[in-house]
């Protein structure tokens, strides 16, 4: 069954494409799905979020040689993109993510541990049997926010969020998990750290990760946090 | 060629269009936030068009040029000069070899900026030489400008109708800023937001029809809003969309924030309004303590006046090309 999609103009350049209001694994398929197809269409940007998708575009491109509405001529090519259904589907990337847990590189992992009524070695093994789906990035260039958190690892944000939290580092916020690409301010518990860089403005592409992609945790001790550092940073 | 900043000002950075086709991967737009008063800047020296200029904030910085250059500025009002010689805005100049042009404040308005023949020519990062202050992307890791910072210009031909000199020298002609900068500080065009309707009706007239102070929070980022609080008829939960700059947030505080070039790529606050995309430019030269009032505008009428200003940028542009290659 193809749900009902609102369409709503945002600005002179934006349409937004809703197909929900909710954060959930299953809608959010739809929109990586959906934003494949409409990234076909010439002289567009995608931007999916949890359940819905921005197309922004240059009005003046999107007027036709008649000078007509141009959010009216995006709209009806997006309908019609929307609707072809022999499309194959494109099986999602995996990416598999190198996580040291607890420690100086989760130093949340007891906390969130103790919130959960778990001892920090359930909560590692929970964290790294999920399979997690990216479902947007945000926040800051390369930031992914990961659907597929255990429900009983759910915590909320600190109170008092963290003026610099290190680059690499792994969250829970609420029922989502997250990994900071840069040191930046955070409000989420870090559980653990990954040795791999998720954003280089210098390498195509520049993110690790896009929405849509799937994600596992590998755990690591230490010694091969440090050992992957230095390759990844070479 | 380079231009040494002496000293950087309140806060300068280059900008450029900004980064347009990045947001699915986290990364802001940036860019100028005067889009035209940019463009016209590179109008003026003979740039091609997408040339990184520097913006200037309320302070404008001092620059040493090297060898002898064309710049202009447009945008807010500011004082210039080198040596004794004051310069004015809204026209080519050129400053011979060893030059030390000192920019000042700013009598009204925001920003300033200043172009060069042959652009700012740093390495681009994703497609453009603007910095992201907030994403840390650009020209030294997208800080602001700092003293002694070395800027690259790209290469360009002499200007013939403005030749070597042993002084400081300005085109005998320029351009009107009326069009071009708000001096009278009109309303601003305002499209109702996707969350309009669950604002209480109070507010709703206050947002019409009252007026806002620009807080000295604002910045590239947002300018933020003072008023008495605006309130929603209820709570609203909202999971993130995608956001834009123009978007006229409501945070929990009450107070409205409209996002701007350096906007985040989401956001999960309600859209109460859209600033018509026409008007940005004019509420980016507000400054802290100014007045904004919003005015009602259909999404259509802020087409037209979009497709209105591009045309009348075009024409405009076309003209100072031809005129700055055939002198009179």
């Amino acid at each position: 069954m193809r749900p009902a999609i609102q369409f709503e103009a945002l600005a002179e350049d934006a349409l937004l494409l809703r197909f929900g209001e909710h954060i959930d694994s299953d809608l959010n398929a739809q929109v990586q799905a959906a934003t494949a197809r409409l990234r076909r269409l010439p002289e567009l940007e995608c931007v999916p979020a949890y359940a819905s998708v921005l197309l922004h575009f240059e009005p003046s491109a999107w007027r036709g040689s008649a000078g007509g509405d141009p959010h009216q001529r995006l709209q009806a090519a997006a309908r019609a993109a929307l609707m072809e259904s022999h499309l194959t589907t494109v099986a999602p990337r995996e990416v598999s993510m190198p996580v040291c847990y607890g420690g100086e590189y989760g130093p949340d992992l007891v906390e969130v541990a103790a919130y959960c009524g778990l001892d920090p070695h359930q909560v590692i093994t929970r964290h790294a049997a999920a399979e997690y789906h990216v479902a947007m990035l945000g926040f800051a260039p390369g930031f992914p926010y990961l659907l597929g958190l255990d429900p009983t690892l759910a915590m909320p944000r600190r109170h008092d969020p963290r003026q610099r939290v290190p680059a690499g580092s792994v969250a829970i916020g609420g029922s989502q998990t997250g990994i900071y690409p840069e040191a930046l301010p955070g409000g989420w518990q870090l559980i653990g750290r990954t040795p791999q860089r998720l954003f280089n403005a210098s390498l195509e592409p520049p993110s690790l990760l896009a929405a849509g992609d799937r994600v596992r945790f590998r755990p690591i001790g230490p010694e091969e946090f440090r050992q992957l550092e230095e390759e990844y940073a070479r | 060629m380079s231009v040494r900043v002496l000293k950087p000002g309140l806060l300068s950075s280059l900008q450029d269009r900004g980064r347009p086709s990045h947001a699915a991967i986290g990364v802001g737009r940036a860019g100028a936030m005067d889009g035209p008063a940019w463009q016209l800047a590179n109008a003026l020296v003979g740039n091609h068009g997408e040339e990184a200029a520097i913006e200037c904030t309320l302070l404008g910085p001092s620059l040493h040029f090297e060898q002898a250059a064309v710049i202009a500025l447009t945008g807010a009002p500011i004082a210039a000069r080198v040596g004794e010689r004051s310069l004015p805005a809204w026209t080519a100049c050129y400053l011979p070899a060893g030059s030390v042009l000192q920019l000042g404040g700013m009598a009204l308005g925001c920003r300033s900026y200043l172009a060069i023949r042959g652009g700012f020519a740093v390495s681009p990062v994703l497609g453009s030489r603007s910095s992201d202050l907030h994403a840390r992307l650009g020209h030294a890791d997208g800080r602001a400008l700092g003293a002694g910072d070395l800027l690259p210009v790209g290469p360009s031909d002499p200007l013939h109708t403005l030749p070597a000199s042993r002084g400081v020298s300005v085109l005998p002609w320029g351009l009107d800023p009326q069009p071009w900068f708000d001096f009278g500080q009109q309303p601003i065009a305002l499209l109702h937001g996707s969350h309009w309707g669950q604002l209480d009706e109070a507010s709703q007239q206050r947002v019409l029809g009252g007026s806002f102070i620009v807080s000295k929070d604002s910045n590239r980022t947002a300018s933020r809003l003072d008023t008495p609080r605006l309130r929603l008829r209820e709570p609203l939960e909202l999971i993130s969309e995608a956001a834009l700059p123009g978007t006229m947030q409501l945070p929990p505080s009450g107070q409205p924030i409209v996002l701007m070039a350096e906007a985040p790529v989401t956001g999960g606050y309600p859209r109460i309004g859209q600033v018509a995309a026409v008007d940005l430019a004019r509420l980016a030269q507000r400054r802290a303590g100014d007045t904004v009032c919003f005015r009602p505008s259909t999404l259509e009428q802020a087409l037209a006046r979009l497709a209105e200003r591009e045309q009348r940028l075009a024409r405009l542009r076309r003209y100072i090309a031809q005129r700055l290659e055939h002198p009179e």
